[in-house]
């Protein structure tokens, strides 16, 4: 099932299909890794619910929920 | 023989900074790349009979033109052409790390991976085979521990060996797929054969950097050759045309995505064995379930802001003091030893309290600087941006933001020198200049003596709750005035908060004490030498031209007087003792004569230029409802914020106040007519918002490149300032207060 990276549950993980996002928000996305095909987990949120905390590759990333609606991924 | 420049290159965290000064140790210079406040740092490294100059490049994980570090980089390295870039690669983010490591070698530059984290790779159970990495990649790589300096010889024998053998980097063809690798062939035979940028790039780098739509090659190109570039541009829409129509995709998305995987690739043939499973908890994600828990984070956060400053504030009180001693002593002894006249007002007042008040403020920045330097480099300043985020984010701020606004005074008594200063930690622009621009709103430790003084003269029997309705007004300010900058004069869609949380990590004691230094000494330099000019501007402003001598004779007349009129006592002041007790007579001459010597300073500051200033701004200033005196002690305020009180005293001839302890001022003011519980609070509010302090507006200048900041910050303070006091002032008083 494919969902934006939003309605991931915490601990949830899955596997990135697309990241919508261009100019330089998707640039900065890029860069750090999450290009489709890169496996994430979703390790939390912060205590207002955004920004959302992510594991992939091994390190922690966090991004803001209306940054991870650009972010489709497929979850496991 | 000329040093050889090697480039020290990575993402940030990876142990650039530890591994720059195992290799230079103390030889070091930090200054600024021409033209941007992107602090460069230089060092020198001596290896047999070559010097190495090493030079630290701005911690970045990409190669693009969207942020001013990345292109610092950039330019520094095709401009300045290094040996070769020391890319310093996190073992245990390999996959990250080569990212950037990959566009070093798109550029062609010489690259040496220092691999470094060794240590905890291992830890984790990672283990890499250095050799495979070396070979895959074509480009030698060294196992290195930083923080022990493991592998340093090393990493500058092979620089030598590239030096000193003259290798040339091997290049790296990657395959971007077919429509894209097709695409470039094209483009790089056309710029080869019109040379377009190719003295400084290589032709097929300018060619996928058209293809990643880079605004600083594509400008460059159309400068250089409009028509080529015109028809490079064509190719690059029909390609991105035809991606965009067949995946739905940006050609810089099917570049990085085949970046990706390519390091992918090198990875599984046998360069990296991981044992354990990597989304497994390390102690770092167990920390954080309790640091950045739902309930338990927020407390832990207040806890936490709560102790840097009561650190800061309280150990830095010492050394203030002493420093405050020395200075006191200093004048003292100027005060004793010079002779009366001009020269001696001018390093006493001039001089030794403006370079004084500059210096007192160094314990502070230290501490400050100390505790931030600790919460950075354990990686907990990013969690708590984390955890903030969405609270600044409404108003155009970054979750960062709030350090900077802590220290500035968010809990009352900070300073904003400190706080324009924290506001480095924020990466991103124009939050950061948001930022820097409205932490000086804050309550600092010099506008204290202000509140108190006017609160124990009007509100004495609310003094708590109004110092607190205080807090909150200028917090309420700040946000607010940071949307306004926000939506106007710093307009601009917000940064991605796209952010690393660094594992966390003990800081090395080392690693703090050099970057606690390297700031302070900033501020010592830069500040002190502006300083000293203004302090001296300021002190003339307040002294000359002084009273006419007519004045000046009425109070000799009064002064012989009261002389004449009891000799005796006269006599015995004469012949006094330092310290010695008078009599009841001569203490009763000695007040009366304390009393002239006030009237006459007071004089003396109205005629001065700055009482001048303070007279005229009368008209203006009576809709707020300040008279001349609270002008002139405001006018003196933009000096420091301590002069507003002693300089009240001065003009409301009381002779010298001790700010710390106005009550003789309080009793007056609340006397004083022309003075109101409205009057107070006008004055409070003005105080809140005016110009920063001196100190504050260099700094400002500084942090945000340019003067033109400083400047705004003075004047867009001031009269947001002025129009808030007439506003409370006006509508209290039709409201009958
Ligand atoms: N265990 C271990 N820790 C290291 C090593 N190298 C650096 N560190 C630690 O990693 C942390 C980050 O190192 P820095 O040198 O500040 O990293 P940087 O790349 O300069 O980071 P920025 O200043 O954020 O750009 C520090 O706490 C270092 O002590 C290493 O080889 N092993």
């Amino acid at each position: 099932m494919r969902i934006p990276m939003r309605q991931m549950q915490d601990n949830q993980s899955g596997t990135i299909r697309a990241v919508r996002a261009d100019g330089e928000l998707g640039r900065r996305i890029r860069d750090m890794g999450l290009v489709p095909g890169t496996e994430i987990r979703i390790q939390g949120r912060a205590p207002l619910y955004d920004p959302v905390a992510l594991r992939v590759m091994g390190f922690t990333l966090t991004l803001r929920n209306n940054e991870a609606d650009f972010i489709e991924v497929e979850v496991d | 023989m000329s040093d050889t420049t090697l480039a020290l290159a990575g993402n940030p965290n990876s142990g650039k900074t530890t591994l720059f000064n195992a290799l230079t140790g103390a030889r070091q210079h930090v200054g600024n790349y021409p033209g941007v406040t992107v602090e460069k740092k230089e060092g020198i490294h001596v290896h047999e009979d070559r010097r190495f100059k090493i030079v630290d490049l701005p911690g970045t994980y990409s190669l693009t033109a969207y942020s001013l570090e990345e292109v610092v980089a950039r330019d520094f390295l095709v401009n300045e052409r290094p040996a070769a870039v020391i890319d310093i690669v996190d073992a245990a983010n390999l996959e990250r790390n080569l990212y950037l490591t990959l566009q070093f070698m798109e550029l062609g530059v010489p690259v040496i991976v220092a691999l470094n984290m060794i240590d905890v790779a291992q830890q984790r159970g990672i283990s890499i085979d250095t050799a495979v990495l070396s070979r895959l990649l074509k480009v030698p790589v060294v196992a290195t521990i930083a923080r022990r300096g493991e592998g340093k010889a090393e990493l500058i024998e092979v620089a030598e060996r590239i030096v000193g053998e003259g290798i040339r980097p091997q290049g790296l063809d990657i395959s971007y797929g077919e429509d894209i690798d097709h695409a470039l062939a094209e483009m790089e035979q056309a710029i080869i054969a019109a040379n377009l940028l190719t003295d400084v790039y290589p032709a097929r780098w300018v060619a996928l950097k058209y293809m990643e739509n880079d605004e600083q090659i594509l400008s460059l190109g159309r400068q250089a050759d409009a028509a080529l570039s015109a028809s490079l541009e064509a190719i690059v829409t029909r390609v991105t045309d035809h991606i965009k129509a067949t995946h739905d995709l940006y050609p810089e998305a099917v570049i990085a995505d085949h970046r990706y995987g390519f390091i992918k690739s090198i990875l599984q043939q046998g360069v990296l064995s991981v044992k354990h499973d990597r989304d497994r908890l390390y102690m770092s994600d167990r920390i954080d379930s309790v640091l950045t828990n739902r309930f338990a984070g927020p407390l832990i956060m207040l806890a936490v802001v709560w102790g840097l400053y009561q650190f800061t504030f309280t150990y830095s009180e010492l050394p203030v003091a002493w420093l405050e001693g020395f200075f006191g002593w200093l004048g003292g002894m100027a005060e004793a030893y010079l002779p009366d006249g001009l020269i001696k007002s001018l390093i006493v007042s001039g001089i030794i309290d403006g370079v004084g008040g500059v210096l007192g403020f160094v314990p502070l920045i230290m501490f400050m600087f100390l505790g931030i330097a600790f919460l950075e480099d354990s990686g907990y300043m990013a969690r708590v941006a984390f955890m903030l985020d969405r609270v600044f984010r409404v108003f155009g701020l970054h979750g960062s933001s709030v350090m900077a606004f802590i220290v500035s005074g968010g809990i009352a008594g900070g300073c904003a020198v400190p706080g324009v200063m924290a506001t480095r930690t924020l990466k991103s622009p124009r939050e950061r200049l948001a930022t820097l621009l409205t932490v000086p709103f804050m309550n600092c430790g010099a506008k204290l003596p202000v509140f108190a003084l006017l609160v124990a003269a009007f509100f004495a029997s609310h003094e708590a709750l109004v110092m607190f309705i205080i807090t909150l007004v200028s917090w309420a300010g700040a946000l607010l005035v940071a949307k306004l900058l926000r939506s106007t004069v710093v307009r601009g869609e917000s940064t991605p908060f796209v952010m690393e949380l660094p594992p966390y990590r003990l800081p090395t004691f080392k690693g703090l004490l050099i970057h606690t230094w390297e700031r302070t000494w900033q501020y010592v330099r830069k500040a002190g030498t502006i300083i000293l000019g203004i302090s001296i501007v300021l002190w003339a402003l307040m002294t000359f031209p002084g009273a006419p001598d007519a004045v000046k004779q009425q109070f000799d007349t009064d002064r012989q007087a009261v002389t004449v009129a009891s000799p005796a006592a006269a006599q015995e002041i004469e012949n006094a003792a330092e310290g010695a007790t008078l009599s009841a007579a001569a203490q009763t001459l000695q007040g009366k004569l304390d009393g002239i010597a006030a009237l006459e300073a007071e004089a003396d500051l109205r005629y001065s230029v700055a009482g001048r200033i303070g007279t005229a701004l009368e008209t203006l200033s009576h809709w707020a409802g300040f008279d001349w005196r609270t002008n002139i002690a405001l006018v003196g305020g933009f000096a420091a914020k301590e002069v507003v009180v002693s300089t009240l005293g001065t003009a409301y001839s009381l002779g010298a106040v001790d700010p710390e302890e106005a009550v003789s001022l309080s009793t007056k003011l609340a006397t004083a007519p022309g003075w109101r519980p409205l009057t107070a609070i006008s004055l409070i509010v003005f105080t809140m918002f005016y110009a920063p302090c001196f100190v504050s507006v260099v700094c400002i200048a500084r942090e945000a490149g340019g003067w033109k900041w400083g400047a705004f910050s003075m004047v867009f303070n001031t009269v947001l300032a002025f129009s808030l006091a007439v506003v409370v002032y006006q509508v209290g008083t039709l409201l009958g207060f």
